[in-house]
C-alpha cells in the first residue's frame, strides 16, 4: 500500500504515512505522565478491589479484606448519631410528659427532636409551620377536634384517626344526604342552622328541628362541640373543610371523616413523646 | 485548499458523495438545537416559578424534562452525528455512501420520525419512565429499524472504502452505533399490553432492571454522547487547524481503553442502592479507569492544535472545538471523582450531576456541534465563509458565559444541598427538611436559568448566521478578520 512517511516541520515528529481527505496522524509516542497515570489509576483500582466486595464469582463475591459493607456503614452512622442523642432520649423514654414540660434542658431537647421529626413526617399535610389546610388541621391555633392537652395530643399521634390501629381515634359521621337519612331540603336547612351558630345566617325552625334530632348528640346544642368523640365546634368559625355554605351543605351531605396514620408503629415512644411536646408548644396546645 | 491537493494526489478522483441529506441534516441540527435549549430555559424557568406549569398536565416539569433530555441528546447530538458521520464516512473512505440517497434519506428522516413520536408521546403521559429511554415500545422498535439502517449505510461505506485504512474518526463513529444498537434493544425489551396501546412492560425487574438501565444510561453517556462526538472531534478539528493528528498511537490506545472500560461503569450511577456492593465497587474502579482514557482524546485533540494556535484568534469556529475539548477534559475529570463512593455519597441526586451532565452537553457536546457546524455549512453550501464571523464571536462569547454561570451555580447549590441533607445538629437530629433545602437552592436556580438563556441567545445568533450564510449573502464588510498586526 502506498505509505509515504513525512517529518512535520512543527513538531519534528514523523507522521504514519496516511492520509484521509487531506488528514495526516503523526506518529508522536505516548505522553508518559498519562502512560504512568493509567497504570496509577488500574493499580489503584486493584488495591481497591482487594479491600472490597468486588469481584462476582459462580455462587458469591469476593468480599474484600476490610469486611466492608454499606448496610454496616450506614447503621454504623445512625448508630453514631443515635448515642450523641441517647443520653437525653433515654430520659425522654422514662419521664412523663408533663416533667418533661417542668425541666428545661429536657423540654428543649424535646422541642428540637420534636421540629426534626415533624420536618420529616407531619409537614406534608400540617405544612411546614403547622397551619395545616384544608382537610388537614391547623395544630397553631387553638380550636382542637381531638383535644390539645399533652396526652390527647401525644395519644392522637400515636394512634391516628380512623385507621386500622386497634386504638385508633374513632368516630363517624353518618352521610346525612347521600344515605338518605335526610332530605336535601333538610340538610339545606340544617345548614342554614350551622351557619347560625356563627351568626351567618338565620335558622328556621325545620333546621332547628333536623339539629335537635340529629346534630345535639355530638355536637353539643350549643354546636361547640364534643372532644371525647372528635366532634369539632361548630361555632367558633374554624373549619377544617371549608365554612362558606356549599363547604358545610356538602359536609352534611357526604360527611368527611378524614384520617390520620397511627405512629406508634413507625416511631419510637420518645420519638412520639417529643412530637407531641412540639406540636403542643406551637402556640395551641392547653 | 488542502482537500483539493489531496483528492488530486490519490489515486483515482472522489466518488459523486450524498450530500443532500447532510445539508438537511445540518439545518435539522440547528432546529433542535433552538428546540433543546428553549425547552431548558423553559424547566429552568419552572423551577424558579413552578406556577408556569400553568396547572397544565401537558406542561408539567414532569413531562417537559423528558421533552428538553430527548431533543438535546438525541434530537439536537443525533441528528448532528448523523449529517456529520456520512460526511465524515464518505470522504475519509473516499467512497459514495453504502445505499446511496435512498438509504441516507431513509435513516435521517427515519430518526427525525422516531423524534417525533417520542415528543409528543412525552407530552401525552406515555414514558416508560426510563431515564434517557422513555420512549414506548413502538418508538423503540422503529427506533431499532432506523438504527441498524444506520449501521448497514455506515458499514457499508466503509467496507467498499477506496483508502486502505480506516480513519480513527470511523472508529469512533461505529463503536457508537454497534454499541448503541445492543444497549437499546437490551434496555427496551418489553411487552405491549396490547398491540394498539401505547403501553408496556419491560422485561427487566427490580434490581436487574435499575442496573441494565444504568448500563444503558452510561453508556449513552459513553458512546453516544463521547465517542461519537470524539469521532467528530478526530475530523473536524485537524481539517479547521490544517494539521495533523497529535499521535496515531495515542487515538489507539485511548479508544481500545476507552470502548472497553466504558462499559462497566454504569453501576456508579447506582452507589448506595439496593445494588450488591461488589457491583458498586467494579463501577466505581472501571470509572476512575477511564480517566486517563478519555483525557487522551483530550491530548489528542488539544495537541492536534500546536503549530495553529494562532487559528483560535481568528476563527471563532475553532475556538469553538477547542473550548469543547477543554470542557470534555473537565468533565471527565470530574466524572470520575464523582464516581468515588464516599465523594458520591455527598453528590448523588444533587444538583452537582446536574451541573456534571450540562458541563458535558452543553461544553463538550453542543461547543463540539457549533465548531463542526461553522466549519461545515461554509463546505456544504459552497461559501467563502460565514456570513458573519463577529457574530460567530458574539456566540462564542455569550454561549460560555452561559455555561459558566450554568455549571457554578449548580456546583454550589448542589454541594450546598448535599450538606444540608447530611447536617446534624449538635443534639444529634437531622438540621434541615427537605423543603429548607429546596427553599435554599431557588437563587441558583435563578442563576442557572440566566445562564440558559446565555446559551439560548447564542444559539439564536448562530441560527440566524447560518440562514444568511446559507441563503449566499456576501459576507459583511464588519466582520472580515481584521489585518493581524506583527506583535
Amino acid at each position: 500500500m502506498p505509505t509515504k512517511i513525512e517529518k512535520d516541520t512543527l513538531s519534528g515528529q514523523d507522521t504514519t504515512g496516511h492520509e484521509w481527505d487531506g488528514v495526516k496522524e503523526l506518529n508522536t509516542p505516548l505522553p508518559t505522565w498519562w502512560v504512568y497515570t493509567f497504570w496509577a489509576t488500574i493499580a489503584f483500582a486493584a488495591v481497591y478491589c482487594v479491600l472490597y466486595p468486588s469481584w462476582p464469582g459462580l455462587t458469591g463475591h469476593t468480599d474484600g479484606l476490610l469486611g466492608y459493607s454499606s448496610r454496616a456503614d450506614l447503621s454504623v452512622e445512625l448508630q453514631a448519631q443515635a448515642k450523641v442523642r441517647a443520653n437525653f432520649v433515654d430520659k425522654i423514654r422514662t419521664t412523663s410528659l408533663a416533667d418533661i414540660r417542668k425541666d428545661p434542658e429536657l423540654f428543649n431537647f424535646a422541642l428540637a427532636g420534636g421540629r426534626s421529626a415533624f420536618q420529616t413526617n407531619c409537614m406534608q399535610c400540617h405544612g411546614a409551620g403547622g397551619a395545616g389546610s384544608k382537610g388537614f388541621p391547623n395544630l397553631v391555633d387553638d380550636d382542637w377536634i381531638w383535644g390539645g392537652k399533652l396526652d390527647q395530643i401525644y395519644t392522637t399521634i400515636e394512634h391516628g384517626i380512623r385507621n386500622t390501629n386497634d386504638k385508633s381515634r374513632q368516630s363517624l359521621m353518618p352521610r346525612f344526604g347521600a344515605d338518605e337519612l335526610l332530605t336535601t331540603a333538610q340538610v339545606a336547612a340544617v345548614t342554614d342552622y350551622v351557619l347560625s351558630l356563627s351568626g351567618r345566617a338565620k335558622a328556621t325552625p325545620e333546621g332547628a328541628k333536623v339539629w335537635q334530632e340529629q346534630c345535639v348528640a355530638c355536637h353539643l346544642a350549643d354546636g361547640k362541640g364534643n372532644q371525647e368523640l372528635g366532634a369539632p365546634n361548630l361555632a367558633n368559625g374554624i373549619w377544617l373543610y371549608g365554612g362558606d355554605r356549599d363547604s358545610i351543605y356538602r359536609t352534611i351531605y357526604y360527611a368527611r371523616n378524614g384520617s390520620m396514620p397511627a405512629w406508634s408503629g413507625r416511631l419510637d415512644d420518645a420519638t412520639i413523646k417529643m412530637l407531641a411536646i412540639y406540636v403542643h408548644a406551637l402556640g395551641g396546645g392547653r | 485548499m488542502s482537500s483539493n491537493t489531496a483528492l488530486a494526489a490519490g489515486p483515482s478522483p472522489a466518488p459523486r458523495y450524498v450530500d443532500n441529506v447532510i445539508r438537511a441534516a445540518v439545518v435539522l441540527t440547528m432546529f433542535w438545537g433552538i428546540a433543546a435549549f428553549l425547552a431548558g430555559v423553559v424547566i429552568a424557568a419552572q423551577l424558579v416559578w413552578p406556577q408556569l406549569s400553568f396547572d397544565s398536565e401537558f406542561l408539567t416539569f414532569g413531562r417537559l424534562r423528558p421533552l428538553h433530555t430527548s431533543a438535546a441528546i438525541f434530537a439536537f447530538g443525533g441528528t448532528a452525528l448523523i449529517g456529520t458521520a456520512f460526511h465524515i464516512v464518505q470522504r475519509t473512505c473516499r467512497a459514495r455512501l453504502f445505499g446511496g440517497e435512498p438509504l441516507g434519506w431513509f435513516v435521517l428522516l427515519g430518526y427525525q420520525f422516531f423524534i417525533v413520536i417520542a415528543a409528543t408521546g412525552y407530552l401525552l403521559g406515555i414514558t416508560q419512565s426510563k431515564e434517557y429511554a422513555e420512549p414506548e415500545w413502538y418508538a423503540d422498535l422503529w427506533l431499532a429499524v432506523v438504527w441498524i439502517a444506520y449501521l448497514i449505510a455506515y458499514l457499508g461505506t466503509v467496507l467498499k472504502r477506496e483508502e486502505p485504512h480506516i480513519y480513527v474518526a470511523n472508529w469512533f463513529y461505529l463503536a457508537f452505533i454497534i454499541t448503541v444498537t445492543m444497549l437499546h434493544i437490551t434496555n427496551n425489551l418489553a411487552m405491549p399490553v396490547s398491540i394498539v396501546g401505547t403501553k408496556s412492560y419491560g422485561a427487566w425487574s427490580g434490581v436487574q432492571d435499575a442496573m441494565i438501565q444504568w448500563w444503558y444510561g452510561h453508556n449513552a453517556v459513553g458512546f453516544f454522547l463521547t465517542a461519537a462526538f470524539l469521532g467528530m472531534m478526530y475530523y473536524y478539528i485537524p481539517k479547521a487547524a490544517n494539521r495533523p493528528v497529535y499521535s496515531y498511537r495515542l487515538s489507539i490506545v485511548h479508544f481500545w481503553s476507552l470502548v472497553f472500560l466504558y462499559i462497566w461503569a454504569g453501576p456508579h450511577h447506582l452507589h448506595y442502592t439496593s445494588l450488591p456492593d461488589w457491583a458498586q465497587t467494579l463501577g466505581m474502579v472501571f470509572s476512575v479507569m477511564l480517566w486517563m482514557p478519555s483525557w487522551g482524546g483530550m491530548i489528542n485533540g488539544l495537541m492536534t492544535l500546536s503549530g495553529a494556535w494562532d487559528k483560535l484568534r481568528t476563527d471563532p469556529g475553532l475556538r469553538f472545538s477547542v473550548t469543547s475539548v477543554g470542557f470534555y477534559g473537565m468533565s471527565t475529570f470530574e466524572g470520575p471523582v464523582m464516581s468515588i463512593k464516599a465523594v458520591n455519597s455527598l453528590s448523588h441526586y444533587t444538583d452537582w450531576t446536574i451541573g456534571h451532565v450540562h458541563s458535558g452537553a452543553l461544553g463538550w457536546v453542543a461547543f463540539i456541534v457549533f465548531g463542526t457546524m461553522y466549519y461545515l455549512v461554509p463546505k456544504m453550501w459552497n461559501r467563502p465563509g460565514m456570513w458573519s464571523t463577529r457574530l460567530m464571536g458574539w456566540h462564542y462569547w455569550i454561549a460560555t458565559i452561559g455555561i459558566v454561570l450554568y455549571i457554578t451555580a449548580m456546583w454550589v447549590s448542589g454541594i450546598m444541598q448535599g450538606l444540608m441533607w447530611r447536617a446534624y445538629d449538635e443534639l444529634g437530629f437531622l438540621q434541615y427538611s427537605f423543603v429548607e433545602t429546596v427553599a435554599a437552592m431557588k437563587p441558583f436556580y435563578a442563576i442557572r436559568l440566566l445562564g440558559g438563556v446565555f446559551f439560548l441567545s447564542g444559539g439564536l445568533i448562530m441560527a440566524y448566521n447560518m440562514w444568511r450564510t446559507i441563503r449566499g449573502e456576501p459576507e459583511v464588510v464588519s466582520a472580515r478578520p481584521r489585518p493581524a498586526l506583527a506583535a
